[in-house]
């Protein structure tokens, strides 16, 4: 009797270690604020996803850290498990008097115009979701990705060497097609402009159909969409899907050592891939950078500071909000004329003289 | 919880009684002591993930007081929000009854608001495993019941806005219950006519439900317009369920309308012939053949019961809270169902209680996110643990030295069925 007793206490113990460093990791990225703290607290209330979720929650998340780093003030987050929870998790915030609450997402925007019209005091900030008439209490941030997705398409159209690229999504909503549809632009717009035949693989941004992995998550779907990709021809691929496209790389980096004369590129989302996925860094010709995180960081300091505004935010090339990463590995491999190109459309884009609408041009005949 | 575990002591006082009650494990005893082992557990862990008292304890030798009074205040923090943020503040409900204030009473019942709008779903999608289970199926398809179940109340509830409430809600309910039943029926129907596996069916029909799910949000019939968004129409006001305290809380009559479904299964398993042949199936199936119980007819209507009332799960959450679909509706409860019918051991009332517990731990998880910084998947592990004991109680007897108790109903026939 007493041996089994003391197994099952060992064993309690041991479990408890071993959940315990999940934990202490969750929480140090809570509480290990710098020397000097302020009182003022931001809150997130993340999606189902949760912070690490590789796309906007994590973003939002990072956004907040690098706000607490440079200010010391203090931050936190909520986990909703189903859409029931947003209603609740705001209403937490809200009752510890968070000086700004920050939630994501689509699904959020009805829970989060409710309790800023029920508490008018408060401010909040929301991501990828606008309000037509915009809130006083409310910076609603969404970003014009089809902008910097242009210049990445126009990019993959000027190195492809099939002659052939691909995209695919994590789910047909516009927050992931408007990257689809910019890079379709750019691909578009490289044929018009030196008559080429370049083609687009996996979106079709005049019927809306295209190819999706309906899952942000799942990397074996990345992978298996990006071999069929790369077996109709494709050398550059987009993936649009949040941690799904780890295994677009995964596939890309096999397919490179079996077929090292025919290598194929990807070209990263909403990050700069080079920094938050390295161990794929060298096959990433650039990324299409979408700057939740900056604006995060700006919307909670200016609450801070006391300049907070609500309205609409919308992040372009012209103020940041969106861009293209550095070109990394391909600095020296992308010839300077098409630098210079692109330098010149992003210009065009700011000015508005050139369309980031694949519609503005010809779909290529096939 | 069932009449036949209490213990018969032969005569004797009180106190032998009572001392009998707790040597001889009988059902409740052992959850309770289950339950305050997971306390124990997960006081360790709360220790273990608060920097202040794990930094402490580095310096036992020099301060072993510092390093104790760091780890109960660390717990005392964690349990404490806990419970304010499931049941309430004894002080802040105090002055909201004596200020009197919409304001105040809204705040100072919305915890306990928020618990009863998470056990709803939980209690009625418990019950549903917990009947399969009765009639000694394993019914795994609960989250493929569940989103069926809010699948068919949204379309009642979009599809004929203009209805009078008193026809329109319980239409929508209706139609989430029949939706919940037919993904229900399906793997009851294939266990009776092809002798396939109800446990790799129903689940299996989670997966088609997951994905039908996405694409029903994409078709006409159901996408929001303009249409670029995964999410259905909102269902119409006259299909909402009444709000029960006030505009500011969410609890609803799907709470009340649970229990009173639960007292119907109640009534189902014990006092009808049903009921009785669900038990007997249960039990033992041969012997249910041979005193000629249609065995096929019964894991089809077993099943199906199952499937309606995982069904209505969805409906109420649709109904009460939601009032619109998005992709992977529902999240884990209908995976959260299975614990609550283990831990509830299969019966109506412990179910219910079970859905209660795990529905407080919901909303008392929030707040001591909040207060705390301590994930929330410290509940989840609270809650594993708690119901990794009620399904392991040799470990529990062996912990606490419990004799054997003289009867115990297992709470389902194992997998082999």
């Amino acid at each position: 009797m007493k041996k089994v007793q003391a197994y099952v206490l060992t064993f309690a113990l041991l479990f408890a270690l071993a959940m315990a460093p999940a934990f202490a990791t969750g929480s140090s990225e809570q509480s290990s604020q710098p020397a000097k703290t302020v009182s003022f607290l931001a809150g997130e209330v993340t999606d189902t996803g949760g912070i690490d979720d590789r796309s906007f929650n994590a973003s939002a998340w990072r956004g907040l850290q690098q706000a607490q780093s440079d200010t010391g003030m203090q931050i936190q987050y909520l986990q909703s498990t189903n859409q029931s929870d947003y209603v609740p998790n705001i209403q937490q915030f809200v009752q510890k008097k968070a000086n700004i609450i920050v939630t994501v997402g689509f699904l959020m925007g009805q829970a989060t115009s409710d309790a800023a019209k029920a508490n008018p005091d408060q401010k909040f900030a929301i991501v990828d979701f606008s309000y037509s008439p915009a809130l006083p209490n409310v910076l609603a941030l969404t970003y014009q990705t089809d902008q910097a997705a242009f210049l990445g398409g126009y990019l993959a159209a000027a190195m492809t060497k099939s002659g052939k690229v691909g995209t695919f999504g994590g789910m047909n909503i516009p927050t992931v097609t408007i990257f689809m549809n910019g890079f379709v632009a750019g691909v578009r717009y490289y044929d018009q402009k030196n008559s080429a035949k370049v083609q687009v693989l996996g979106w079709d941004p005049d019927n809306n159909q295209g190819t999706f992995t309906n899952d942000f998550t799942n990397q074996e779907k990345g992978k298996t969409v990006t071999e069929a990709l790369m077996n109709q021809g494709a050398d550059i691929v987009l993936p649009v899907a949040g941690s799904v496209g780890l295994g677009a790389a995964a596939a890309v980096q096999q397919h490179n050592a079996a077929n090292p004369d025919s290598p194929v590129w990807l070209e990263w989302v909403d990050t700069d891939g080079y920094i938050s996925a390295p161990q794929y860094g060298s096959l990433l010709l650039t990324s299409v950078v979408k700057g939740i995180d900056v604006s995060v960081k700006t919307a909670a300091e200016s609450a801070l500071k006391g300049t907070f505004q609500g309205g609409n935010y919308v992040g372009t090339l012209a103020n940041g909000g969106v861009s293209i990463a550095p070109y990394h590995d391909f600095d020296s491999k992308i010839p300077d004329q098409v630098k210079a190109e692109i330098e010149t459309l992003k210009q065009g884009i700011i000015a508005g003289t050139i369309s980031v609408d694949p519609k503005s041009y010809p779909a290529p005949s096939m | 919880m069932s009449p036949d575990s209490k213990p018969q002591s032969p005569g004797g006082s009180l106190l032998r009684r009572v001392a009998d009650f707790f040597v001889n494990g009988n059902a409740v005893v052992i959850t309770v002591l289950a339950f305050v082992s997971a306390l124990v557990i997960g006081a360790i862990i709360v220790v273990l993930a608060t920097p202040q008292a794990t930094r402490a304890w580095g310096d036992l030798l020099a301060r072993p007081g510092a390093a104790l009074g760091a780890s109960a205040r660390a717990v005392a923090g964690a349990y404490g929000s806990l419970f304010v943020g499931s049941i309430g503040s004894p002080g802040s409900i105090a002055r909201a009854i004596a200020s009197g204030r919409a304001s105040d009473f809204a705040n100072a019942f919305r915890p306990l608001s928020e618990t009863l709008v998470s056990t709803t779903p939980l209690m009625l999608a418990g019950l549903g495993i917990a009947l399969a289970f009765r009639a000694g199926l394993f019914d795994i398809g609960g989250q493929g019941q569940l989103i069926l179940g809010a699948s068919g109340a949204t379309l009642a509830g979009f599809l004929l806005p203009g209805l009078p409430q008193a026809f329109h809600l319980p239409f929508a309910i209706l139609a989430g219950a029949a939706f919940g039943a037919a993904w229900g029926f399906i793997p009851g129907v294939l266990k009776a006519r092809t002798g396939a596996h109800e446990v790799i069916t129903s689940m299996m029909m989670n997966y088609i439900a997951f994905n039908l799910l996405t694409w029903l949000l994409t078709t006409e019939l159901y996408q929001a317009p303009p249409r670029d968004q995964t999410v259905s129409k909102t269902v119409a006001a006259s299909a909402h369920l009444p709000l029960i305290a006030g505009q500011g809380l969410r609890v609803n009559l799907g709470i009340v309308l649970a229990g009173l479904i639960a007292f119907g299964v109640s009534w189902l398993l014990r006092r009808s012939t049903l009921g009785f042949r669900f038990r007997m199936l249960g039990l033992n199936r041969e012997a249910a053949r041979v005193a000629g119980v249609d065995i096929e007819l019964h894991y089809v209507l077993a099943m199906t019961f199952a499937g309606l009332l995982v069904g209505l799960a969805g409906a109420f959450m649709i109904l009460g809270v939601d009032f619109r679909l998005s992709p992977s509706y529902g999240g884990t409860i209908g995976f959260d169902a299975i614990t609550v019918a283990i831990l509830g051991r299969g019966s109506p009332l412990g179910v219910a209680l079970s859905a209660l517990l795990f529905g407080a731990f919901d909303a008392g998880g929030r707040t001591m996110q909040v207060n705390t910084g301590i994930p929330l998947q410290l509940v989840e592990v609270l809650q594993a643990v708690l119901v990794l004991f009620v399904a392991a109680p040799g470990v529990i007897r062996t912990i606490y030295r419990i004799r054997v108790a003289r009867s115990g109903r297992r709470v389902f026939g194992g997998w082999a069925g």
